[in-house]
């Protein structure tokens, strides 16, 4: 059991040693397009961790994601276009472009409407807990769409990256140490929940909640806590990548977004800490490689989720690292 | 007269045309074992989840330690101080044994919404939990899945769990099923002890099991309790005879 537990951690180190040093050396070779990409990679695993704390260690297979990702994203893209023109948001609050504060908006605004939606949803389970999950996540896409005040369809451009103290996220390379750097901060978030009691309590609801409520403890509350923090870390991760991408429309709100975060911690290792990080990275690799020879990649893609579903349950990870431990 | 923990009253639930239970009155009094005997598809299971609060019965009343608990779920009722141990074993089977227990050991502390300090270095869980299997004799197995307990020791892990709750009552159905003579023989001798702690409303098909251990037994036929009583009263009882023990009793 301890050797599992060390291949594990040999393997997360692996690859957040990998994830820092490509475009550290992509940097230094003038390359500045793969330092975007590993900004990609490690915005897209924020997110999924984020989806992996309800997915992976509650089994809520949450399909609504994608409407925290793009509140994250409008959160960024809403504060920066009132603060550059110079307009009060309301009752005479101003914008900002500091991104401290947006990530805090970004939570707060996830926290508040994942709340309501994880409490009617919670009531269901299975297919009927999926599908209304991506009924309330559509019903936000909508409103993005015929709300023309924030660009409607057409999305919201970020002119100007936002700012963070004494870092220039102009340039790429320190844009992405600040990425980085919230991804693990968001890992290690992931991992003390993991480990806690509330963590413990988490995870016999998914493996049994029957055997949760008989020793007292109610599986309803559990969930609820877990989708909020999740939805919370998701919504910081659509910050980031609306400011990666200068923009943020409604695509990310969209299923299609919902249903890529899903794919990477399937890829990656459902409920494994380093799972979103291994996800994202082939995901983005896949999409570059093979986006470069066919537009078709996302059938390749299909294959290899497909190999993973029948073969591989425990994803990358479980190929690499072996069974989840527990202790 | 002892103290009542448990008290049933006039209980009903029906499946369709099926009275699964048709007026059930119980009582539970402090330091006893009570079991609850019948054939199969009695109503025996049925009225365990009721009291439990995973099925709500359609009239009648339960109540423990004094307290109506209708409108409770299973979980506050748990926490009352109800402890359940499963038909067919239920547990986080992905968790060793010791987590399972130390589930029941936090739930049992207060709060789960605590997120930062990691429970396996959290001796106020290990040990307690530690503990309660050493008592059912599992402590060399804490650390297996309990996916790969054999039947009798998931048997003997429900038991450890029930305990580390501190529970008021037992509600143990059918804890001896599929345990062999062996096993069936130390847990009779570890719930004889049992009973001391709290009350225990024993659901049991093993009659040398419960002619040894019951201080009182009902008898549950379609979904009503026909006779309640001493063992000796239960043995000699023409009515329990005819419908249940048959001529081998």
């Amino acid at each position: 059991m301890r050797r599992a537990v060390t291949r594990e951690a040999a393997t997360n180190t692996t690859l957040a040693l990998l994830l820092l040093a490509a475009p550290l050396a992509a940097s230094a070779m003038g390359e500045p397009f793969y330092v975007t990409l590993a900004t990609r990679i490690a915005v897209l695993a924020l997110a999924a961790v984020g989806l992996n704390i309800a997915l992976g260690l509650g089994g809520l297979v949450s399909f609504g994601h994608a409407a925290f990702f793009g509140l994250g994203g409008y959160a960024a893209g809403i504060l920066a276009t009132h603060a550059f023109n110079a307009e009060p948001l309301f009752l005479g609050i101003a914008g900002t472009t500091s991104m401290p504060a947006i990530w805090l908006v970004a939570m707060v605004v996830c926290g508040l409407v994942a709340l309501p939606i994880g409490a009617v949803s919670l009531r269901t389970s299975g297919v009927y807990f999926i599908m209304i999950t991506l009924a309330f996540a559509q019903m936000i896409y909508y409103f993005a769409i015929s709300w023309p005040a924030y660009g409607g369809e057409d999305g919201l451009s970020i002119y100007l990256r936002n700012s963070f103290p004494w870092v220039n996220t102009a340039a790429p390379l320190p844009f992405f140490l600040v990425c980085y750097g919230l991804l693990l901060l968001g890992l290690l978030v992931f991992r003390a929940l993991r480990d806690s009691r509330f963590g413990a309590a988490l995870q016999a609801a998914r493996q049994n909640e029957v055997r949760l409520a008989a020793v007292g403890i109610a599986p309803f509350d559990i969930r609820l806590t877990a989708f909020v923090i999740s939805a919370m870390m998701t919504g910081v991760a659509g910050a980031l990548f609306a400011d990666l991408n200068h923009f943020v429309s409604p695509s990310m709100l969209s299923w299609h977004m919902s249903g890529e975060l899903i794919v990477l911690i399937i890829l990656g290792g459902k409920g494994r800490l380093f799972g979103p990080v291994a996800g994202a990275m082939l995901y983005v690799l896949l999409e570059h490689v093979l986006g470069g020879i066919t537009e078709r990649w996302q059938f390749f893609l299909g294959l290899i989720l497909l190999g993973v579903v029948l073969f591989a349950r425990g994803g990358l990870i479980g190929l690499v690292a072996g069974r989840q431990s527990h202790g | 007269m002892a103290e009542t923990v448990l008290e049933i009253r006039d209980l009903r639930k029906s499946f369709g045309a099926l009275k699964a239970t048709d007026g059930v009155s119980l009582d539970l009094v402090r330091g006893e074992i009570h079991a609850l005997i019948g054939p199969n598809g009695a109503g025996k299971s049925t009225l365990i989840h009721q009291i439990a609060g995973s099925l709500t019965p359609d009239s009648g009343t339960i109540r423990f330690l004094g307290r109506d608990v209708a409108g409770l779920d299973m979980a506050a009722r748990a926490r009352l101080g109800l402890a359940r141990s499963f038909q067919t074993s239920s547990l986080a089977r992905e968790f060793s044994a010791l987590r399972n227990v130390m589930l029941a050991v936090q739930a049992r502390q207060g709060s789960s919404l605590r997120f930062l300090r990691p429970v396996m270095q959290d001796a106020s869980l290990t040990e307690p939990a530690m503990a309660m299997l050493a008592r059912v004799g599992l402590a060399e197995r804490a650390h297996v899945p309990a996916a790969e307990l054999s039947h009798g020791e998931c048997r003997q892990l429900e038991i450890a769990i029930a305990l580390a709750l501190g529970p008021r009552a037992f509600l143990l159905d059918e804890p001896m099923a599929g345990m062999g003579p062996e096993g069936s023989r130390r847990l009779t001798a570890f719930l004889d002890a049992l009973r001391q702690e709290a009350p225990i409303l024993l659901v049991e098909h093993d009659m040398d099991a419960v002619f040894a251990l019951a201080d009182r037994i009902s008898v549950l036929v379609y979904g009503r309790v026909i006779a309640t009583g001493k063992v000796d009263e239960i043995r000699n009882d023409p009515e329990v005879r005819r419908a249940y023990l048959g001529e081998s009793a």
